[in-house]
C-alpha cells in the first residue's frame, strides 16, 4: 500500500505546499516551498507506511481495494452503525474538549475518563450483561464522583491539583481493573465484551449504542447551547461571573457532568485509556487554528470527526485492530500538521518568518552601511570597497560578503568585477535612502515630540527603522513639519532623493515642503 | 476465634501455588522505589510529569523489544529512557513553540506516543513478550514461575525481583546521597543553580531516574498504576508530615502496608495484584485523611465545632 500511495501522497503535498507558500512574498519562495514539502513528504510517508503495516495482516483474506470499496460505498449496515458513532463521538468530544483546554483542565479529561473504568464494570456488575443504560448510568456516576474527588482534595488536604488529578485518575482506575479482571474469571466475563471499552472497537458497537450515544450527544448539545454564555464566563473570567452572583460552582459541575457524557459517547469508539486523546487533541488543534471560541467548538468537532473517520478507517482495513489508539494517532497526526504549518500559530511558520524577518534586517542594513560611506564621501564618490562596508557595520568580512552577494541576487546592488567595488541600484539607493530616512525622522521625533536626550535615540531607531511602513513615515514627516535634518545635524533623505536614478545625492529638497513653505 | 482468625487471615495465603514471598519483595521494591522518587516529583508539582512519563516509555520499550527480542536488556532501559526524554523534549516544543499550555501539551504528546505503543504492541503482538493486559495492568503474579538465577551455586531469587532490587537500592542510594541537591532544586531552583547545581541538570537527571523506576516497574504494574505508585506513598504521607525524610520513611512504611494488603486482597478476590495494591493505597490514604490527628478531615470538622462554639460563648 505504502508503494501505491507514496507517490500520490508526494503529488498532493508538494502542490499543497506550493498553493501554500504561494502567497508569500519573498525571493526565497522557491527554496522554502522545496523544503517544507520535503517536511511534508516524510511525515505522510511515515503515516502511509504505518498504515500499511496496520493492514498487514489482513491482506490474506481480502485485496485491498475490495476493503476500500467496501468501505466508501457504505453498503455495509455494521460500517454505517460505526460512522453515525464516529460522528457522535467527533461532535461530543471537540465541543467539550474545546472548553477543557481553554479552562487549562486538559487533565482533569484524562482523569475522568480514567474515573469512568469501575463505573462501567459496577454496571456490568449490576445486571451481568452488556446493558449500554445501566453502564451509562454508572460511568456517569463514577466519573462525576472523581471530579468531585479532585474538587475535594485540593479544598480540604494541602494536596496540590496536579497529584490530586493523578491521584484519582490511577486510584479509580485501579478500582476498576480490580473488578474488570474479577469480571473476566467469572464464567460469562469471557464474553461479555467489557474489553472493548478499554482500548475501543468501533465494529463493536450495535443500533442500541448509536441511539444511546445519539441522544447523550444531543444532550451535551443542547446544554452546551444553553449555558454557553455561562460556559464562556466561567473559562475566561471567573471574579467577573462571582460579581455578576452565577453560581460558578454548580456551573463548573454542570460542565464536569456534560464531559462526563462526552467521555461516555467516546468510551466505546476510543475506549476508557485514549478517550482523553479525542477530548484534547482536536481542540488544540482547533485552537492553532482560530482565535474565537465560537469558531473553535464547531472547528474541534469538525476536526475529532475527520480524525475519528480516519483512525475507524484504518481500523476497518487493518481488520480488528483496536480503533483507539489509531484514531488517537490519526489525530496526533493532523495536531503535528497543523503545529507545522498552521498559518497563524504554526511553528515552521513562524520559523520561515522569523527567518525572512531577519534576512530584511540584514538586507536593510547593508544598504543603510552603503548609504551612510557614501554620505561620509558627500556623495561624491559612488563604488565602496567591501572592507569599507565591514569596517562600517563592525561585522567580520565574510558575513558582509553574504549580505553583499545577497544584495547583488536581488538586484540592489552591482559589483564592478575589476575593482571589486560595489555599487547601488536605483531600487537599491531608493531602500537605502527609506531606511535612513525612517531611522533619522523617528530620531528626530523622539527628540522632538517626546524630549528625550539626542544620544539616546539611536537604539531605539536602529530598531523601529525596519518595521514602520511609509504612511506612518508620511505623517511622522508631516507632524515634524517637514524638516531636513536630523537631531546629529544630518539630512534627511527627502522623497525626491529616494526617486533619484542617475546621480544620487541628498539635498533634502522635497516638493511637498516647499509646497507647505 | 482463633478459627475465625485462620479463615480470615491464613486461609486467603494458601491458596493458588504459593511462592508468593518473592511476588510481595517485588510488589514492595516497585512501590517503595517510584514512592521514594514519586516524593520529589509531588514536592516539585511534577506528578502528571510521571503520568506522562509512564504512559509515552511504551513504545520505546516495544522498539526495544523488537529490536533485540530479549525482554530481559539494557536496550529496554535505553529505550525508555530515550523515549522519555524524547517525551519531555517534545512537551517543551509545543509548549514554547505555540500557544498551546502545558498541560494540554503533555497529554498531547503521552496520548500519542502512548498510542502508538499499544498500536504496536497489538501489530507485533507475536513477536513481543508484552501483550494489552501487561500494558494495562501488569503481571506480579508471574513472579514466582521464573527460574530463580543464581550466582556462585547460592540461588538469590527470580531475575525480575533482583533486576528491582538492584534498582530499589540505586534510587535509594541516589536518594540519600543527592538529597541536598534535589531538595534545594526542588523549592529554590535560583539558588541552586547559583550554588553550582543546575536546576535544569537535576531536572533532567530526576527524569531518567523516573524512566528508569517507571521501565522496571512497568511488567509488574503497567502503565497506568505506576502512577498511583509514584504519587499515593507521598501524598499521604504528605498528611503527616512536612518533612521530607521524615516523608521518606513513611512512604516506605506505606509502600509495605500497600504490598501486603494490596496482596490479601487480591488472594481474597481472585483480581489483578498490582491494582489491588493501589485500591489498598487508596483506603490508607483515606484512613490517614480521615483519623489524622492534625490536617485530617475529622479534626478539622471538630475544630471548626470547637472554635464555633467558642465564638458562641464569647459573644
Amino acid at each position: 500500500m505504502s508503494r501505491q500511495l507514496t507517490p500520490l501522497f508526494t503529488k498532493l503535498s508538494s502542490s499543497v505546499c506550493a498553493q501554500y507558500f504561494a502567497h508569500v512574498p519573498s525571493p526565497t519562495r522557491t527554496k522554502v516551498s522545496e523544503r517544507g514539502s520535503i517536511f511534508l513528504i516524510t511525515i505522510l510517508c511515515c503515516f502511509s507506511s504505518c498504515a500499511s503495516a496496520a493492514q498487514a495482516g489482513s491482506l490474506a483474506h481480502h485485496s485491498f481495494w475490495e476493503t476500500l470499496m467496501r468501505f466508501f460505498s457504505l453498503q455495509d449496515t455494521a460500517l454505517q452503525t460505526a460512522l453515525w458513532g464516529v460522528l457522535l463521538l467527533g461532535i461530543s468530544c471537540g465541543v467539550l474538549g474545546s472548553f477543557i483546554l481553554v479552562r487549562k483542565l486538559s487533565l482533569m479529561g484524562d482523569a475522568l475518563s480514567h474515573a469512568v473504568l469501575p463505573g462501567v464494570a459496577a454496571g456490568f456488575l449490576w445486571t451481568y450483561e452488556k446493558n449500554p443504560l445501566i453502564i451509562l448510568l454508572g460511568a456517569l456516576l463514577t466519573g462525576l464522583l472523581g471530579s468531585a474527588a479532585v474538587g475535594w482534595l485540593t479544598q480540604r488536604t494541602k494536596i496540590k491539583t496536579d497529584a490530586a488529578i493523578g491521584m484519582v485518575l490511577s486510584g479509580f482506575y485501579a478500582v476498576g481493573i480490580c473488578l474488570m479482571t474479577y469480571i473476566q474469571k467469572l464464567p460469562t466475563g469471557n464474553k461479555s465484551g467489557l474489553d472493548h471499552f478499554l482500548f475501543g472497537q468501533v465494529a463493536a458497537l450495535s443500533t442500541q449504542d448509536i441511539w444511546l450515544m445519539g441522544s447523550v450527544t444531543i444532550g451535551v448539545l443542547v446544554g452546551v447551547f444553553i449555558c454557553y454564555r455561562a460556559f464562556l464566563i466561567l473559562s475566561f473570567d471567573m471574579a467577573f461571573g462571582k460579581s455578576l452572583g452565577l453560581p460558578m460552582k454548580a456551573l463548573h459541575y454542570t460542565m464536569m457532568l456534560l464531559l462526563a457524557f462526552a467521555v461516555v459517547v467516546g468510551l466505546q469508539a476510543v475506549g476508557v485509556v485514549l478517550v482523553s486523546a479525542m477530548l484534547i487533541i482536536p481542540a488544540a488543534t482547533a485552537y492553532l487554528l482560530t482565535d474565537q471560541m465560537k469558531v473553535l467548538l464547531p472547528l474541534a468537532a469538525f476536526i475529532g470527526i475527520v480524525t475519528a473517520f480516519i483512525g475507524a478507517f484504518l481500523s476497518f482495513v487493518g481488520d480488528g485492530l483496536p480503533t483507539g489508539p489509531l484514531m488517537v494517532l490519526s489525530a496526533g497526526f493532523v495536531f503535528a500538521t497543523v503545529f507545522c504549518f498552521s498559518p497563524k500559530h504554526g511553528w515552521l511558520t513562524r520559523v520561515i518568518r522569523h527567518y525572512l524577518w531577519r534576512r530584511q534586517v540584514a538586507r536593510e542594513n547593508a544598504l543603510k552601511g552603503v548609504y551612510q560611506l557614501m554620505e561620509a564621501e558627500q556623495f561624491k564618490i559612488e563604488g565602496i570597497a567591501l572592507d569599507d562596508l565591514a569596517l562600517r557595520r563592525h561585522l567580520p568580512i565574510p558575513i558582509v560578503k553574504k549580505h553583499v552577494r545577497m544584495l547583488f541576487k536581488l538586484d540592489l546592488v552591482t559589483i564592478d568585477k575589476v575593482t571589486e567595488k560595489i555599487y547601488l541600484t536605483p531600487e537599491g539607493w531608493h531602500i537605502a535612502c527609506s531606511v535612513v530616512r525612517k531611522h533619522r525622522l523617528w530620531e528626530l521625533y523622539l527628540t522632538q515630540e517626546c524630549h528625550m536626550a539626542s544620544d539616546a535615540v539611536h537604539e531605539d531607531a536602529e530598531e523601529i527603522e525596519h518595521m514602520i511602513g511609509e504612511d506612518t513615515v508620511r505623517a511622522l514627516e508631516k507632524r515634524l513639519k517637514f524638516p531636513n535634518k536630523d537631531p546629529h545635524g544630518r539630512l534627511i533623505p527627502s522623497i525626491q532623493d529616494m526617486w533619484q536614478s542617475s546621480s544620487y545625492k541628498v539635498t533634502g529638497a522635497d516638493e511637498e515642503r516647499s509646497k507647505d513653505e | 476465634m482463633s478459627e475465625l482468625l485462620s479463615w480470615w487471615a491464613v486461609a486467603p495465603w494458601q491458596t493458588g501455588q504459593g511462592g508468593y514471598f518473592w511476588a510481595l519483595l517485588m510488589g514492595f521494591l516497585v512501590t517503595a522505589s517510584c514512592g521514594l522518587v514519586g516524593n520529589y516529583l509531588l514536592v516539585r508539582r511534577l506528578s502528571l510529569m510521571g503520568d506522562t512519563i509512564s504512559h509515552s516509555i511504551l513504545p520505546g520499550l516495544v522498539l526495544a523489544f523488537l529490536w533485540t527480542g530479549r525482554r530481559t536488556s539494557w536496550v529496554m532501559f535505553v529505550g525508555a529512557v530515550i523515549a522519555a526524554l524524547v517525551t519531555v523534549f517534545l512537551v517543551d516544543l509545543i509548549q514554547k513553540g505555540s500557544r498551546i499550555k502545558q498541560d494540554a501539551a503533555m497529554s498531547v504528546v503521552f496520548t500519542v506516543l502512548f498510542a502508538l505503543g499499544v498500536l504496536l504492541v497489538s501489530i507485533f503482538a507475536h513477536q513481543v513478550d508484552l501483550d494489552q493486559d501487561c500494558v494495562l495492568y501488569g503481571e506480579i503474579a508471574f513472579v514466582p514461575l521464573e527460574t530463580l538465577i543464581s550466582v556462585g551455586g547460592v540461588s538469590i531469587g527470580p531475575p525480575s525481583v533482583v533486576r528491582m532490587g538492584i534498582v530499589f537500592l540505586f534510587t535509594l542510594v541516589s536518594v540519600v546521597l543527592f538529597n541536598k541537591e534535589l531538595l534545594l532544586s526542588s523549592f529554590d531552583p535560583g539558588l541552586s543553580t547559583s550554588s553550582g547545581y543546575s536546576a535544569q541538570k537535576i531536572h533532567l537527571g530526576l527524569m531518567a531516574m523516573v524512566a528508569i523506576i517507571v521501565v522496571s516497574a512497568f511488567e509488574s504494574v503497567g502503565a497506568i498504576l505506576v502512577v498511583a505508585m509514584l504519587i499515593f506513598p507521598g501524598a499521604t504521607a504528605s498528611l503527616i508530615t512536612d518533612r521530607l525524610n521524615y516523608i521518606h520513611v513513611l512512604t516506605i512504611i506505606q509502600s509495605a502496608l500497600s504490598t501486603l494488603g494490596g496482596m490479601y486482597l487480591a488472594l481474597w478476590l481472585d483480581t489483578s495484584i498490582a491494582a489491588s495494591m493501589v485500591v489498598v493505597s487508596m483506603c490508607l490514604f483515606a484512613l490517614v485523611w480521615f483519623f489524622n490527628p492534625s490536617y485530617g478531615l475529622i479534626s478539622t470538622l471538630v475544630n471548626r465545632g470547637v472554635s464555633k462554639d467558642k465564638t458562641l460563648e464569647t459573644e
